[in-house]
């Protein structure tokens, strides 16, 4: 199936912040069973589960609006197993691949500012459904916020290796950051003026984080972005087509 | 009459009374604990393995969701297993290291490799089921933490086997291939979860002792036999087959006859020359050896705050209350 | 009371022969993160109850690992976490001098006392 022809920017945003949610925990789920320790294997995965929990809700509500639409019925399942990545509106960083715990912490930690304070801003959003599932998967990100910062001031503030690791992922990882702050049309149609508070709120958090783990952040660098609108890196290529297997190679079946 | 320490500590068990780890031990009950509750906790952690192959490529998000947390369940039980073990004077540390060198054993199950999406409910199913059957008496074995531990591994386990069978009996009622995924998956779990009980009884050397301090409560051939008669009338349910020509119900005993375990399989893969036994210890040796500099990293911060704020060291026991 | 209580970790390393306190090599590396145990408060529950314990670098984390490990399906409200040796705990071979006094001293329970039926409220 394809959702590009869709203009309904309810639906669009509501896309775009479920392949975030999946993609992310995706990624993330691939450290279950290789993690540094028994304890930090768990939590990740605890996190990774909130976030397949929360595409749920958004591709759930999303397939709703789209099934109405349409008139043909539409899933949770279609939407995130029979989209090809021309479809998808992840940012870019959530693709990317883990790397070291450096990067995954890095990573994890910039989505987590992102999700924490635009899932704030949308908890009190007139669409009460939206409000609903923002307001539920807050709880679930202060947590997430909660852990990565633990572990941004762990690596930054830890050993030489720790620091210089945090600081190559930084240096690998920080041109993928601003896209999350560049709205689109749809994004703006459905935040209006609240974007200026969630991008003060973001940086503002980012800042203290890194100067109290003793982090530089890079100045004047290329960033990278398009993922909102389906141009997406090589990885989510692979991601889809390992995701999807099943689905693609024995099709309108049940499981 | 002056009873040693050796017959105190028998009719402590013979009473029921649990061991503590403070109480006194003979040595060999010890090291035959931590034999087993390490084994088993590194059967848990091994076993997260096989089934994490499939979260990336399971076919639903609800059995992605269902995937991960059974998943993430099993690190929980190694967890508390270890910590079982760790009341008798060993470290987790130790532990993984014997794992790492190939000193500790863990469930043979785990190195065979997980082929077609099927095999995730054949695991659930089978391998869970037979491990739920050994762990169940476990719950009261004699010795306190390891019975307690148990407990709440059972408790979360009831999930694991539920979810495997329904996931099978999807697939049972769909599609020709789909039931084909299904039989193929059972063909090739049934026999080596018939291993999972360990040799049979004459075989078995630890048997007779570990009986006799209630650490186990039943031997590997009565649990072996309770499975097959419970899977042999679950599996009518699925409408597949066991893999066992000799499989039929035998009127006079009340138990199904099964057919010939292969234990020369069972002893070849135990030596290490199963399918997945590399690739496995592999695995387990990488997480733990990428994760060095971040267990380094996290332990530094630690002194260095300690350091640092020994005077406001109250902040975090505020957030208790 | 001194004399009854004695340092010591939970699950005893290192003080009595033949208990489970003698660690059965030297293997152990010296940064492994310290061992917590933890206490859980269910919603129903009057008191924290001891469930296990865990590995963490710090009580920060150890607060969160509990959290992560331990209320996996709701089980609390609220968690204690102490580092293991910071437990003492008494002997068992004081346990018949520590806790058998008790036992005939049974005007402290209620059930002592035969009172006349017509009493109420008591």
């Amino acid at each position: 199936m394809t959702t590009n022809e869709i203009e309904n920017p309810l639906i669009k945003y509501l896309l775009h912040l479920a392949d975030n949610a999946l993609i992310i925990g995706h990624r993330n789920s691939e450290w279950c069973g290789h993690g540094p320790a028994l304890e930090q294997d768990i939590a990740l995965t605890n996190i990774a589960l909130d976030q397949v929990g929360q595409a749920r809700n958004f591709y759930q509500y999303a397939a709703s609006l789209i099934s109405d639409l349409n008139g043909e019925i539409i899933t949770e399942d279609s939407l995130a197993y029979l989209r090809d990545s021309w479809d998808f509106k992840n940012c870019l960083l959530a693709e990317l691949p883990n790397g070291d715990w450096a990067q995954t912490i890095l990573k994890q930690f910039i989505v987590s500012v992102y999700q924490y304070y635009l899932y704030q801003a949308l908890a009190q959003h007139e669409n009460e459904k939206l409000a609903g599932i923002a307001a539920k998967s807050l709880k679930e990100l202060s947590y997430h916020l909660r852990w990565s910062s633990d572990w941004v001031l762990r690596l930054g503030d830890g050993t030489q290796e720790s620091k210089k690791r945090m600081q190559d992922a930084i240096a690998i990882l920080w041109s993928y950051t601003k896209e999350w702050t560049d709205y689109v049309d749809y994004e703006l149609n459905i935040l209006g003026e609240s974007i200026i508070a969630i991008q003060k709120n973001c940086e503002e958090k980012i800042t203290a984080v890194f100067e109290e783990a003793g982090l530089t952040i890079p100045q004047d660098i290329w960033m990278h972005k398009g993922g909102k609108i389906g141009k997406h890196t090589e990885h989510l290529g692979y991601i889809l087509s390992e995701m999807q297997f099943l689905q693609r190679a024995y099709p309108n079946v049940e499981w | 009459m002056e009873t040693s320490l050796e017959e105190q500590f028998q009719q402590k068990i013979d009473q029921e009374i649990k061991i503590e780890p403070k109480d006194w031990m003979p040595e060999k009950y010890r090291q035959t604990l931590i034999r087993q509750i390490s084994q088993h906790a590194h059967s848990e952690v091994v076993g997260m393995l096989p089934e994490g192959n499939w979260i990336t490529r399971a076919p639903s998000l609800r059995r992605k969701a269902i995937l991960l947390a059974k998943i993430q369940d099993e690190a929980g039980h190694g967890l508390y297993l270890y910590s079982a073990a760790e009341t008798l004077g060993i470290s987790r540390d130790e532990m993984y290291h014997q794992l790492h060198a190939g000193n500790a054993k863990y469930s043979s199950i785990f190195n065979y490799p997980t082929l077609t999406w099927a095999d995730m409910g054949a695991i659930g199913w089978l391998v869970d089921g037979a491990a739920i059957m050994n762990q169940v008496p476990l719950c009261r074995t004699s010795f306190g933490p390891y019975a307690r531990a148990m407990v709440r591994v059972c408790k979360e386990e009831s999930f694991h086997q539920r979810q495997g069978f329904e996931s099978l009996w999807v697939l049972s009622k769909g599609t020709d291939e789909q039931k084909r995924m299904c039989q193929d998956a059972i063909n090739r779990w049934w026999w080596p979860c018939l291993m999972m009980f360990g040799p049979p009884d004459d075989e078995s050397h630890n048997t007779i002792q570990s009986m006799q301090w209630k650490i186990k409560r039943f031997s590997n051939d009565e649990l072996r036999q309770k499975f097959v008669d419970m899977i042999a009338e679950q599996i009518k349910i699925l409408s597949m087959k066991l893999p066992d020509p000799d499989l039929k119900w035998n009127e006079e005993k009340k138990h199904y006859d099964y057919g010939k375990i292969n234990w020369e399989e069972f002893w070849q893969v135990l030596k290490g020359n199963g399918p997945c036994n590399k690739e496995r210890l592999d695995t387990r040796k990488k997480a733990w050896d990428d994760g060095a500099w971040v267990r380094d990293a996290a332990t530094a911060y630690a002194v260095k705050k300690s350091n640092n704020q020994l005077n406001n060291s109250n902040s975090v026991y505020a957030n208790l209350h | 009371m001194q004399t009854f209580i004695r340092k010591m970790f939970y699950g005893d390393y290192g003080e009595e022969k033949n208990t489970a306190s003698e660690s059965s090599s030297g293997n152990a590396s010296t940064n492994e993160w310290p061992l917590w145990e933890v206490f859980i408060r269910s919603k129903q529950g009057l008191d924290h109850k001891h469930v296990g314990s865990l590995h963490a670098a710090d009580a920060v984390m150890a607060l969160e690992n509990a959290r992560d490990v331990y209320t996996r399906r709701g089980e609390g409200v609220s968690i204690w976490i102490v580092e293991s040796k910071n437990i003492h705990a008494s002997s068992p071979d004081e346990t018949a001098a520590l806790f058998e006094p008790a036992n005939d001293k049974i005007y402290r329970h209620p059930s002592f006392y035969d009172l006349p039926d017509e009493l109420k409220h008591m």
